[in-house]
């Protein structure tokens, strides 16, 4: 399953990073950030539950990068 | 070409700057006048310290703040905390050489502020102007209610089916077909095409066009997200899920980039001091220390990383503006590259409508055999009975046309005003004993007898677009080098095209899945991979063939699923010249993205040589990192404005 949502971030090195904790995150199969579209498309495991998946997402992206927003 | 209203003009004046931006814009002015000031008040000792804190402070609280969530977080190589390191670093050496010089510090820190500013800024504004490029949804559809009142609703709770009313100057919502009025349609956002297209009854529409003068009541064929306004937002947005090599380049690079700046920096600050020391001389720790702080200062790769995809972006903003949509950056990268195009013939260099080209009547005129010929094909529907009505408009007169018999692989026979007419091929002329003579031209030939005897023939072919040979050129200008021709019509009627097009190489009589094997050949017989080969057709029944070519490109995307489904690259509408288009575009935007790559390197490693060897400070380090930055950004905006 995939779902796009969107975000807040700065600069574009911090969008990368976002994307690289995104996908290291459990439940998440890969994700992809477009920085100048400022969404990130994340592809969900087989069984994963998206809501909270996207909580550990989100909080991981905060832990790289303080100023970064996941609107869920 | 800029389409801008008023309205638009009048917001790019007011609403430039987010709060964020117009908050840090007058942190930065504060501490710059702060750190002006003080250089002319005459203070020393802790005092001095303590009032240039001041600026420092405003110019870089957050970054010092984001420092510690760094550490906390345990993210030691963040740039904020590097950042803070360099700034600090320089504001102890000052106090334990008693200099008492802290405004490089402070300049360090209000030059990187200028530098996110300014960044912030200029990918906010290109932002902007690709969401107004991209400003094709409706936000309302007008749906009649029973009383005959007009209602505004939601695009996304109109049901398939519903009729919904387009005021001129209104935006259509939602695919449907016209059933009643007329108008002509501006179809600019979606194809580049600035002729108006007319609309009628039973026409359809499409979902981002506007509608310029006549009130269209429409029954919607699609839901609001399936419509082809919403299908080229999704595409678009969709894009970064194949980026390019030049992006995964500069990702991988940024990801190693700061490591290594700081393993230098460590190394810079720590071997050459022992190493004197070992040799009896005087280690020099603040010399080298200072040089090892001006290197975290260039160890941000932010500047290098936001130009690509900026870039990137914006060409493939440009491109849409021009009607043709790509479906990542990749697929820019590729089209560069491309160096054989492999054209399907029917649909996508001719126009795949069968028109009457010549008239051969043997003795009677034209108009009489046409006639005659267009009565028998009365009740057809294949495509060249089609092409005959189209030449003979006036079919519907009072002669009698009776007893209509088709025969399968031969043509038809019917009596016309009491004659026993057949129109057909050979085969038909010789099963009702007709003597019929071949024609010279190339097409269809269609035989027309009359009660058995010869009457002459028609001659129906395809007809080239009017740019296709304009389009073969414009490619070959643009760095292709082999134009090859696929298709399932007789070789004579394929070498005939080939030849007035300009085409290299030509495969007739091809199967459907023939050209799958003819386009592995090709790309078997390159010399490098490097060598792209792009295939372009009308995405009806050669979906395969798109997706085995490097770049598959599909024309004639406006309102066909099956185009935007299966193609890297579609062009909304069907003029072979737009694939040149995309080609130039693509070649201007990867020179620009390489240009910056090369510059922004080049420049970050040269600040590095200079700073090792002690030529240049930190104000020199900061001052090129903001400028390459700076320099990077514009010169990415620029893909915005190719043509």
């Amino acid at each position: 399953m995939k779902k796009s949502y969107k975000i807040d971030v700065d600069c574009a090195a911090c969008a990368d990073k976002m994307e690289v904790a995104a996908g290291k995150t459990p439940g998440v199969k890969s994700a992809s950030v477009n920085f100048m579209a400022l969404k990130m498309k994340v592809e969900f495991e087989d069984g994963a539950d998206p809501a909270s998946v996207m909580q550990e997402v989100r909080k991981n992206c905060k832990k790289i990068e303080s100023d970064c927003e996941v609107f869920l | 070409m800029k389409r801008c209203t008023g309205a638009c003009a009048r917001t790019e004046g007011e609403a430039e700057m987010n709060p964020k931006q117009k908050k840090n814009l007058v942190r930065i002015l504060a501490a710059g006048l702060m750190t002006v000031a003080l250089h002319f008040l005459p203070v020393t000792g802790l005092l001095r310290f303590l009032l240039y804190m001041l600026p420092y402070g405003i110019a870089g609280y957050d970054i010092l703040f984001k420092a510690i969530c760094g550490i906390k977080n345990r993210q030691p190589l963040d740039e904020c905390l590097l950042m803070t390191v360099a700034t600090a670093g320089a504001i102890v050496l000052a106090l334990y050489q008693r200099s008492g010089d802290y405004v490089e510090a402070i300049a360090v820190m209000l030059f990187y502020q200028i530098g996110e500013w300014f960044q912030s800024f200029a990918v906010g504004k290109s932002r902007k102007s690709i969401a107004e490029l991209m400003d094709i949804a409706p936000d309302y559809a007008n749906v009649e209610t029973e009383n005959g009142q007009l209602e505004q609703v939601d695009p996304d709770e109109v049901a398939v089916g519903t009729i919904i009313v387009i005021r001129p100057g209104e935006r259509v919502p939602i695919d449907g077909v016209v059933v009643s009025g007329t108008s002509s349609l501006n179809t600019a956002a979606l194809t580049g095409e600035s002729v108006p297209r007319d609309v009628a009854e039973d026409d359809e529409i499409f979902s981002g066009c506007i509608n310029l003068s006549g009130l269209l009541r429409v029954q919607t064929s699609k839901e609001f997200g399936e419509s082809t306004a919403s299908k080229v937002l999704e595409l678009i947005e969709d894009a970064s899920l194949h980026k390019s090599r030049s992006e995964s380049f500069i990702s991988k690079f940024a990801r190693i980039y700061t490591p290594a700046v700081v393993g230098a920096a460590l190394a810079l600050a720590l071997i050459p001091p022992i190493v004197l020391l070992l040799t009896g001389s005087k280690p020099l720790w603040g010399t080298w220390i200072y040089r090892a702080l001006t290197f975290l200062v260039i160890s941000c790769p932010c500047a290098l990383v936001v130009s690509i995809p900026l870039s990137f972006f914006a060409g493939l903003g440009a491109a849409s503006r021009q009607g043709v949509l790509i479906k990542g950056s990749n697929y820019l990268e590729l089209l560069s590259e491309t160096r054989t195009v492999v054209f399907d013939k029917t649909g996508t260099l001719t126009r795949g409508v069968f028109e009457v080209t010549a008239v051969h009547p043997d003795n009677m005129d034209e108009k009489q055999l046409l006639h005659l010929a267009a009565h028998v094909e009365r009740y057809s529907r294949h495509p060249i009975a089609a092409s005959l009505r189209a030449a003979y408009p006036n079919e519907a007169d009072n002669c009698s046309v009776e007893n209509i018999v088709e025969i399968a692989g031969h043509g038809i026979t019917a009596n016309v005003n009491g004659d026993t007419v057949a129109v057909g091929n050979g085969r038909l002329m010789d099963r009702v004993g007709a003597v019929w003579r071949s024609c010279h031209k190339d097409g269809t030939i269609l035989h027309v007898a009359i009660n058995g005897a010869y009457a002459g023939h028609i001659v129906i072919s395809d007809v080239i677009k009017p740019h296709s040979a304009l389009a073969i050129r414009e490619l070959r200008r643009n760095g292709m080098e082999q134009a090859v021709m696929l298709t399932g019509d007789g070789k004579a009627v394929a070498e005939g095209v080939a030849a007035e097009l300009g085409i290299d190489r030509v495969y007739s009589e091809l199967l459907p899945q023939d050209k799958v094997a003819k386009v592995e050949e090709l790309l078997a017989e390159r010399e490098t991979k490097r060598e792209k080969l792009a295939f372009v057709g009308d995405g009806m029944n050669d979906a395969p063939v798109l997706a085995r070519a490097d770049v598959g490109i599909a024309m004639g995307g406006i309102g066909s699923d099956a185009a935007i489904e299966a193609a890297d690259i579609v062009l909304m509408d069907d003029d072979p010249l737009k694939i040149s288009t995309a080609v130039r575009i693509s070649g201007k935007c990867l020179r620009i993205v390489r240009e910056n790559i090369f510059f922004a390197i080049g420049i970050k490693l040269i600040c590095l040589i200079l700073g090792a060897f002690g030529i240049s400070n930190m104000w020199f380090a900061i001052f090129a990192d903001v400028g390459v930055m700076v320099l990077a950004v514009l010169n990415a905006i620029r893909c915005i404005h190719i043509q």
